[in-house]
Formats: structure tokens, C-alpha cells, sequence
């Protein structure tokens, strides 16, 4: 499991996988103010909801390279043949996903809060929310992954099975930054991203099997 | 089965330890199939599959493409807890292990799967045209490395349609 975990890092890391999310989410940071004018108040207002529409874009971005390549060159059926169960193999891909994706986003989000002008206590809180949510929005990329292995071209397919279904993650995330800090909405957040996390292996395991015949 | 239609049936093989068959038959007939179906990657329709473990080449190298050839060898063989050394050896590509697997060849890629194989350690080896793309020294050397794996008590289900240095094994026609 941990050969599994580390080889999803690697991947991530000189596969694009760890990058482009950053980078995606980073520049829509920083296009978001030229859009709506350098009126301060007004992007404290909204970038926090900017902010969280940029991190569910960027968690659809892997979608077409966490679980095809390795449907495609054999290493899932390897993996299987080895006695290794297609729910073992998500759950690494999950950790592995979620390690490369999360944290940097997190980083991320500091300078990203900086130019929008989010005060202190609401970056505090936009963290704490992608903290909750980030495992949340791995999860969901994983399992479209999974669904979507073998079919062809499946950029836009992906997104529309996706963005309906992180409708929640995105209505407690960004309303856990804008309200002022209500925590019920934190909880229900986690509450979300648990649901996601627990089901993702059963789903993308059932979908990488179902993807053989 | 495939898309509804039944390839075969009727089917019945058991290989003990040191032998091998060929299983020949047309193009579409299944014969990739049943070696999927030997690996348990796939249900038979009816019928049950007995084996211990198994290595399984096909087409497929399932080998990191941005690794060298030595990385993405003894990633297989960690997990296997095996070493990959040996195998790259006795496929001749030692002089390969520092290139990275997505520069290679068609033949050395085949190469690099039989080693996979061979670097398993597993009694079955499941080979799915393994000759396909080798060079006569790259068949002589998968011809030795089956022969060792024979006297050593392992056993062999291979499908080609090329003579692959099997003359002695069991041949299954589907048909």
C-alpha cells in the first residue's frame, strides 16, 4: 500500500497531476480581479466564493489522468493479479491524490486570498474549509476518474458528472467563508467530504472492475 | 463470452509443475481471453478457474513510461518481493536500465515485460504472444528463460501463433 501511495506521489509530481491545479488555481486568483475591478471591498466580498469555484475547477483537471493511464498500460490488471483488491488500489490513489492536491492548495490559497484582499480571519477560514473539503473534491476526482476510464475524450463528460454532484462541497465551503463564520456549515461540509471519502473506494473500485469486460 | 457472444466452450486444461501449453486458434477465436480468464481479470461465463499465482504478459508492459527501465522494473518486483536484476539479465537489458521506459523500442518493450514476468517468481506465467516484435536472439532468450522456469517446477500457458520454443509443451486449439 505504501509502494502504492508513493508511486501516485511520483506520479503526481512529474506527471502534471500536482502543478496544474496549482497553477490553474493561481491564475484564476489572480485574472478574478481584472475581471470584476480593483474595488477592494467588493473582492473581499466575493473572493472567497471565487476562491472555492477556482479549487472545484481545479480538482476537475486531473480527472482524465489519475485512472485511465494506468487502465490503459495494464498496471491496474497487474495490481489485480497480485491479490490486490480494486477498492486497496482507490484507496491509494485517493491518499496519493489527495496528498498532491490539498496541501498545495492550501499554500496556495494564501497568496491567492492576498490578491483578492481577503482580511486575515477570512483566509483563516477559507483554509480550514478547503482543509475540510479538499478530501472531499480528491474523492469526487477519483470516482469520475474511475467512471470515466475507457471512454474517449472525456473532458466535458467529466465535468458535467462532476460539478452537479460538488454542488454541496461548494454551497458549505464558500458559505462557511462568507457568513461570517457559521459553523454549522463547516460541519456539514465535513459531513460531505466524509460521505465522499468512504464511498470513493467502493465506487471507482466497482468502476475499475466494471471497465475490464 | 465478449459482447454477448459465446468464443468457446467446452474448455478444460490442467497444467502441474514443469509444463506447458500452446494455445493456437484463428485471430478473434479468444485465446487472449482465456488467458485473462486464466489470470482472473475476467469471469468465464460458466466454469471455474483453479491456480496459484500467476504472471501475466500481454501486449501491455505496465511499466511506468517516465521511469528508467530499472525503476519501473523493481517497482514489480518490490511488490513481488523479488529482484529485477536477474531478470533484466537474462533478457539482455542490462545495457537499458538507466533509459527511461518511454524511449524504448517495440522489441525492447516486450523484452521488458517478459523480465517483468520472469522477475515475478510466479509458478504460472501466462504469456500472450510473447513472441510478437522479439529479434531471434530476443526468442532464444525467452526460450532459455521458460526452459529454467520449467525445471524449476513452474509451468506455462502461452497463446501464439509463432513457433516460441514450446515444441514439447501440450498444444490447445480453440477452434
Amino acid at each position: 500500500m505504501r509502494a502504492l501511495i508513493l508511486r501516485e506521489l511520483r506520479l503526481a509530481a512529474t506527471g502534471g497531476n500536482a502543478l496544474l491545479p496549482l497553477i490553474f488555481f493561481l491564475l484564476v486568483a489572480t485574472l478574478f480581479p481584472f475581471a470584476v475591478g480593483p474595488d477592494g471591498p467588493l473582492l473581499a466580498r466575493t473572493g472567497g466564493g471565487a476562491l472555492w469555484m477556482a479549487a472545484l475547477l481545479a480538482a476537475l483537471l486531473p480527472v482524465e489522468r489519475l485512472i485511465e493511464p494506468d487502465r490503459a498500460s495494464g498496471v491496474l490488471d497487474q495490481l489485480a493479479m497480485r491479490g490486490l483488491s480494486e477498492e486497496g488500489v482507490a484507496i491509494a490513489k485517493l491518499a496519493g491524490h489527495w496528498l498532491s492536491f490539498g496541501p498545495p492548495l492550501m499554500l496556495a490559497a494564501v497568496p491567492a486570498a492576498a490578491l483578492m484582499r481577503l482580511p486575515g480571519e477570512v483566509l483563516a477560514r477559507l483554509e480550514l474549509g478547503l482543509l475540510a473539503g479538499t478530501p472531499g473534491l480528491a474523492a469526487l476526482t477519483l470516482i469520475i476518474s474511475a467512471l470515466t476510464a475507457g471512454v474517449r475524450s472525456t473532458g466535458a463528460l467529466a465535468g458535467l458528472l462532476m460539478l452537479p454532484l460538488a454542488v454541496p462541497i461548494l454551497i458549505f465551503g464558500a458559505g462557511y467563508v462568507e457568513r461570517g463564520g457559521d459553523a454549522g456549515a463547516l460541519k456539514l461540509l465535513g459531513a460531505v467530504s466524509l460521505l465522499l471519502v468512504a464511498a470513493a473506494p467502493f465506487a471507482a473500485g466497482a468502476a475499475i472492475r466494471a471497465s475490464r469486460d | 463470452m465478449r459482447g454477448g457472444r459465446l468464443l468457446f466452450e467446452g474448455f478444460g486444461l490442467a497444467l502441474g509443475p514443469g509444463e506447458a501449453a500452446v494455445v493456437t486458434g484463428p485471430n478473434g477465436i479468444g485465446k487472449s481471453s482465456l488467458l485473462r480468464i486464466a489470470a482472473g481479470l475476467l469471469r468465464a461465463a460458466a466454469g471455474q478457474v483453479a491456480r496459484s499465482g500467476v504472471a501475466l504478459a500481454d501486449e501491455r508492459a505496465a511499466l511506468d513510461e517516465r521511469l528508467t527501465l530499472r525503476e519501473a522494473l523493481a517497482f514489480w518486483a518490490g511488490l513481488d518481493r523479488a529482484a529485477a536484476e536477474p531478470a533484466m539479465a537474462a533478457m539482455g537489458l542490462a545495457h537499458l536500465a538507466q533509459v527511461p521506459v518511454r524511449l524504448l523500442s517495440t522489441g525492447q518493450r516486450k523484452r521488458a515485460t517478459l523480465a517483468r514476468v520472469v522477475a515475478s517468481g510466479a509458478p504460472l506465467w501466462l504469456l500472450d504472444e510473447p513472441a510478437n516484435g522479439l529479434d531471434s536472439e530476443g526468442l532464444e532468450r525467452l526460450a532459455r528463460a521458460m526452459r529454467r522456469h520449467r525445471a524449476a517446477g513452474g509451468a506455462i500457458l502461452a497463446a501464439s501463433h509463432q513457433p516460441i520454443g514450446l515444441a514439447d509443451a501440450a498444444e490447445v486449439r480453440l477452434a
